[in-house]
């Protein structure tokens, strides 16, 4: 019943002012939204300091970062295209978070989802002739597979001996990088070039530019069918995780393991399925991009993409919807970066937002207060 | 393929991965998980390449990497003890932001010239012991003499100091120690920052001693991880930490060698014969550090060791111990 | 008697916590060479004084004199170098080191490097001193409880204190145990040490104490009373009320067939003592029975025991009839599920741990039994509209003050919890409901309308049991009483006085209060 006093001030220190955190009683709504507005800001400030520290140009920078996300179609169909890939692998981590699943393996996941896709096409598993229609759902089902077995790995590992899914998914990151180059290399390969044949176009997921002859201003326009396929996930991801019982059991499991064991909820058997979840959905990812992209299976598929997508779940809090815009807006800056001197800038940029997004949490948690002490009797 | 080379190559290599480790072990010892050791560690190495090149010093190198890992590192300490933020998220901001910072900083370091690197000797009677001689005394970087002198200190400081009791204390049972007057934030930070510093000093000793130059990400490669996941496998004891880290150094300079030559004991190499095959070797010590998690795992459950008890807990007076 | 011949002397310590004023202008005095017990229940604003005394916390009003001299402590720190140190119930010891090492934390010495030997010397002259045989070398996990309370005792006279305050020493000591730690405190008084002792167990401070101190509700009702000079009876008349004869009027009622049957549980508590010995009771429909006891001596575990939140070791638990815990029942993993399926509530006493997910809204945690279900549940979906519907109707109901319901839980007061946890356990219309301290945090407004509630649900047939440490409010709802007591049922009564209940709180079996006076 005696509620802990909060910290008496210990005259301890020598400075005349203290900073107290006092805990929120209640939270506006507005709030959630303008601290991560103002830590992106910061953010992009800080970038903007380095970047000149370093010789670069901050103001160029920025300034392709907005061309690409509201400039012409032409970039902002490159855009997409990258954002393609981060919405899928956003929305699987903020399935995998929602549970306080840390999988930092999407990039491993999306992989291992290439792989899955591709064996389907170079095995061959379905000749070349096969319907697209047959081929294309084929690809998806083997690459969510692929994805999935990889996040069953830590999963299980994580539900039956307790072993940190941190460093078993981010271990399975290197390993499948391995295991893809193997077949890249050894397999599948062409000619000893460092990639595989090009797929049967019955595999190549439809583009935007396909549509040219009829209509003369999609000409060069690279967006694929895989945005489609990404929102749909999206949507569903969503749907999941805030309409479903399911979806209550994995947010309740993460907020609360006590409370849901109380509700009855079988915890062990959830983290198994949830990075299984998560990992179709990264494995996706995987197949959407060698599907829709670069239409065979190479060594570089992704600039980080699995990593930048664990920030962009944590801009968009955790919400498959909200990961959509924000996968825009990183597509955007990893767009840019391709001009941007530095090139480790789109990399730098993402480390400090989420840094301040962090950060930022603690005003939604708590009020800043700055005393003024006077010397104690 | 001599095995002497492969070990003595494996010190070197995993004094790296020591470094780092034991930096990781005291300051999840204070209660505080850092996962952001790889960032830190490619900072050091960027910093340290830096400096040198500027001040042809590589001593001076060595201490502005790990001071300045060290600083890094008290961004997610304040984000951590202060803030009382999920320590997992912000370790993991710092890493990117790190491994960021460090690309960028060190985006002219490949076009860089010649580097004066760290003295390396031989120690005059140690090296002639048959066997062990040849392998930890001959022709070593200084950093690796550094290492086996680290070890034992780590040891001794943490279980035979009253600074490490307190350091033990506060990771274990903070509300104890907070009782008793001891300052377990200011101590945190403390060891927060040493992790950092010697997180920053591995990074030090890959552009400066074990594989000079600069490949960007590619620079450390994922040890930082594996050092987070040798903490585990440690136990939290910097004698195990050695175990295990010169053990994956060998298996690393293993992996490169015996790629090499066209037999093996008299047998066909079938990695010579069948490159790619390397891809499988590369794989190992992954898959060999989720092995030892898994080992780490069931030991603890078993031993009623284990980690911290405050590990990843931030602490708030008035919440009494249990 | 000179305000220099007292050890400590406390004058009008006041202490308001949100909601609740704990201690009340309480004059508190320890003279040197003294026992001297502290007596009350819980919520009585024992702990509040003495954390106060030992420096944890500060008092709003009064004044503390340590031999004559008014002093203010910034922290417990400043309290042991005044010589004032507590042992606290719930060790504060590093259990992954040694004894000497947690003797010695946080002072500044042994030198940079520990050469033990010489400390652990003086530690093992101290032990001998007072009787409190303790192996330094050996980790604190390995000692027993015992041995680890000697630990704390030892780390305090290791740091010269001359005031030691022990909180309820003897909870988790066996017989012996208790003899012996009686011996170490009758020689440290014998040398000018004085001791206040907290305890409920009467025999105990009749055996150890030289005065009494009383506390009721925050203030003292009996002050510095000679042990000679006085008896159980009329200390536990102190501690529990005025004369006041409890009487259960309650509404006729049959009550039903037996919904709840506990037979010989027996069960052990997070630090592997024993904490049920052997509880036997039962519940039936449409009646409240009510769990007398103070704090700690096995009311949580049994709750836990029949939530299916804890093993059992021993005995039997039945659910209409149907063996759910021990001999005869089958531990399904699903045993939860099964429960809220059959209709048990549970009103957890730790709000914020068990009973709620702190981010969720008010609205996720108020389905959390109802989810599977229709309304709420649709096919695989939960309809976000009946949930909400639901949501603010129990809101109303229940008077849950909240801006909405979207408004996550974490920002709630504990009143308001406590709220929300009601309205999600009563509105699954249990058949059996646990409640434990459901009105504690709550204004009398609030407090009136859950024991409506309560006495709702059970004349809709439901069996509660209801755990609370206001003998008032078991009195005006229970239909019958057990008395608990270290693990035991005591008595279990339908009217009785409060000497009577308060005898049977502090340790006498009613067996024996009828042969006569209280014995031990």
């Amino acid at each position: 019943m005696t509620t802990p006093d909060r910290a008496v001030p210990r005259p301890r220190g020598r400075f005349p002012v203290e900073i107290r955190l006092e805990p929120r009683t209640a939270q506006p709504r507005w709030l959630g939204l303008a601290v991560s507005t103002g830590a992106v800001i910061v953010a992009l400030l800080l970038g903007a300091i380095v970047m000149a520290a370093a010789g670069g140009d901050p103001f160029r920078a920025y300034g392709f970062m907005v061309k690409a996300a509201f400039g012409e179609a032409g970039v902002f169909s490159d855009t997409m295209v990258k954002a393609t890939p981060l919405i899928l692998l956003g929305a699987a981590c903020a399935v995998a978070f929602s549970m306080k699943l840390w999988n930092i393996g999407a990039e491993g996941q999306f992989f291992l989802g290439a792989f899955g896709a591709s064996a389907v096409v170079l095995t061959p598993l379905l000749p070349p002739e096969t319907s697209p229609w047959i081929m294309i759902p084929a690809m998806i089902l083997a690459g969510m597979l692929a994805g999935a077995l990889w996040g069953f790995i830590p999963g299980i590992l994580k539900a039956k001996l307790n072993v940190n899914e941190i460093i078993t998914t981010l271990m399975l990151n290197y390993v499948a990088v391995n295991w893809n180059n193997f077949f890249i290399y050894a397999v599948w390969s062409e000619g000893g070039f460092q990639m595989t044949h090009k797929f049967p176009a019955t595999a190549w997921l439809p583009r935007l530019a396909d549509y040219a002859k009829q209509f003369p201003q999609l000409r060069g326009l690279t967006t694929h069918l895989g945005l489609v396929i990404a929102l749909v996930a999206a949507v569903i991801a969503w749907w999941i995780l805030y309409r479903s019982r399911w979806g209550y059991e994995i947010r309740l499991a993460g907020d609360n393991p006590r409370a849901a064991k109380y509700a009855g909820i079988n915890i062990s058997r959830n983290t198994i399925l949830v990075m299984m979840l998560s990992g179709a959905l990264a494995g996706l990812a995987g197949m959407s991009e060698i599907s829709g992209v670069v239409h065979r299976l190479q060594g570089s598929i992704s600039p980080g993409y699995g990593f930048s997508a664990i920030i962009v779940a944590w801009l968009a809090k955790l919400n498959p919807l909200a990961v959509i815009p924000v996968s825009v807006l990183f597509g955007a800056l990893i767009q840019a970066g391709r001009e941007i001197q530095p090139s480790g800038v789109p990399k730098m940029i993402q480390g400090i937002v989420l840094v301040c997004l962090i950060g930022s949490d603690l005003l939604l948690r708590y009020r800043v207060r700055i005393l003024v002490r006077r010397q104690e009797a | 393929m001599d095995p002497i080379i492969i070990l003595q190559a494996g010190v070197a290599s995993g004094t790296v991965l020591l470094f780092a480790t034991i930096g990781e072990i005291i300051a999840e010892r204070s209660g505080v998980m850092n996962l952001g050791v790889e960032g830190m560690m490619l900072i050091g190495a960027m910093t340290s390449m830096s400096v040198v090149l500027a001040t042809g010093n590589p001593w001076i190198a060595v201490l502005v990497a790990m001071f300045a890992a060290g600083l890094l590192s008290q961004i997610h300490a304040v984000i951590a003890i202060r803030f009382r933020a999920d320590q997992v998220v912000s370790g993991l901001a710092l890493n990117f932001a790190g491994i960021g910072l460090a690309l960028v900083l060190g985006e002219t370091l490949n076009k860089a010239g010649a580097l004066s690197l760290l003295p390396a000797f031989s120690i005059p009677v140690l090296s002639a012991i048959p066997v062990l001689g040849p392998i930890f005394f001959t022709q070593q970087s200084v950093m690796v003499y550094v290492g086996y002198l680290l070890v034992p200190a780590a040891w001794l400081f943490i279980n035979r100091t009253r600074p490490g009791m307190h350091l033990r204390a506060i990771g274990e049972f903070p509300a104890a120690a907070d009782a008793l007057g001891i300052n377990v934030a200011g101590l945190r930070h403390l060891y927060v920052f040493i992790g950092g510093m010697l997180a920053g000093l591995a990074g030090a000793t890959i552009s400066l001693a074990v594989s000079p130059g600069w490949f960007s990400e590619m620079t450390t490669s994922g040890q930082g991880w594996i050092a987070i996941g040798l903490v585990i496998f440690a136990q939290w004891d910097p004698v195990r930490a050695a175990v295990g880290s010169y053990t994956f150094g060998a298996l690393r300079r293993l992996i490169l060698d015996i790629q090499g030559p066209t037999t093996i004991l008299s047998l066909r190499n079938p990695f010579y014969y069948m490159p790619y095959w390397g891809f499988f070797l590369e794989m190992l010590p992954y898959l060999f550090t989720i092995a030892v998690l898994v080992i780490g795992s069931r030991e603890a459950m078993r031993k009623r060791l284990g980690a911290p008890s405050a590990l990843g807990i931030p602490y708030v007076r008035g919440e009494r111990g249990l | 008697m000179t305000e220099t011949a007292l050890a400590v002397g406390m004058r009008g310590i006041c202490k308001q916590f949100p909601g609740v004023l704990a201690n009340d202008c309480v004059d508190f005095s320890l003279r040197k060479g003294e026992i001297h017990a502290l007596l009350g229940e819980n919520g009585a604003g024992k702990s509040t004084l003495v954390n106060i005394l030992t420096g944890l916390y500060r008092p709003d009003r009064g004044a503390i004199l340590v031999d004559g001299r008014p002093v203010t402590f910034g922290s417990p720190r400043d309290a042991i170098s005044c010589g004032i140190g507590m042992v606290h119930q719930h060790f504060m010891l590093v259990p992954t080191q040694t004894v000497t090492e947690n003797i010695l934390l946080g002072l500044d010495h042994p030198r940079f490097v520990m050469r033990l030997a010489e400390h652990e010397k003086t530690i093992a002259e101290l032990a001998r001193k007072y009787g409190l045989p303790v192996e330094p070398g050996r980790k604190v996990w390995q000692l027993s409880v015992g041995e680890q309370q000697r630990v704390e005792i030892l780390k305090m006279l290791y740091r010269g204190v001359q005031v030691l305050v022990m909180d309820e020493p003897t909870a988790v000591l066996a017989p012996q145990e208790i003899d012996e730690l009686f011996k170490t405190l009758r020689s440290m008084v014998a040398e000018g040490k004085s001791v206040v002792f907290i305890s409920h167990k009467l025999h105990e401070v009749m055996a150890i104490a030289d005065r009494v101190t009383v506390l009721r509700k925050g203030t003292v009702t009996a002050s510095e009373i000679p042990v000679a000079e006085t008896n159980k009876e009329e200390l536990a008349r102190l501690m529990v009320g005025r004369d006041v004869l409890f009487e259960l009027e309650k509404k006729p009622k049959a009550p039903g067939e037996v919904v709840l049957a506990v037979e010989d549980l027996r069960a052990q508590n997070d630090k592997g003592l024993p904490a049920l010995r052997g509880v036997s009771l039962e519940v039936l429909a449409g009646e409240i029975v009510g769990l007398a006891g103070v704090a700690g001596n096995g009311q949580s575990e049994l709750a836990e025991v029949i939530t299916a939140l804890r093993p059992a070791t021993g005995g039997r638990v039945l659910l209409h009839g149907r063996a759910v815990v021990g001999e005869g029942s089958r531990a399904t993993p699903g045993l939860a599920r099964w429960m809220i399926d059959a209709g048990v509530s549970h009103v957890p006493e730790d709000r914020t741990h068990v009973g709620t997910a702190p981010n969720l809204s008010v609205t996720d945690n108020l389905i959390m039994k109802s989810y599977r279900k229709s309304p709420i549940a649709r096919g695989l979906a939960i309809d976000g509209d009946r949930a909400r519907l639901a949501a603010e109707r129990l809101k109303q109901a229940f008077d849950i003050m909240v801006p909405t319901v979207e408004t996550p839980v974490r920002l709630l007061s504990g009143g308001n919890l406590q709220r929300l946890i009601l309205a999600r356990e009563i509105d699954s219309a249990p058949k059996l409901m646990i409640a434990m301290q459901p009105t504690r945090g709550l204004d009398v407004g609030a407090i009136e309308g859950v024991h409506r509630l309560l006495l709702e649900q059970r004349d809709a047939g439901a069996a509660i049991l209801l755990v609370s440490e206001e003998l008032e409010e078991l009195v005006d709802l229970s239909d019958r009483i057990y008395v608990l007591f270290n693990g035991e049922v005591m008595g279990e009564v339908r009217e009785a006085d409060a000497a009577t209940i308060g005898l049977m709180m502090t340790g006498t079996r009613q067996a024996d209060l009828k042969a006569g006076e209280g014995v031990r």
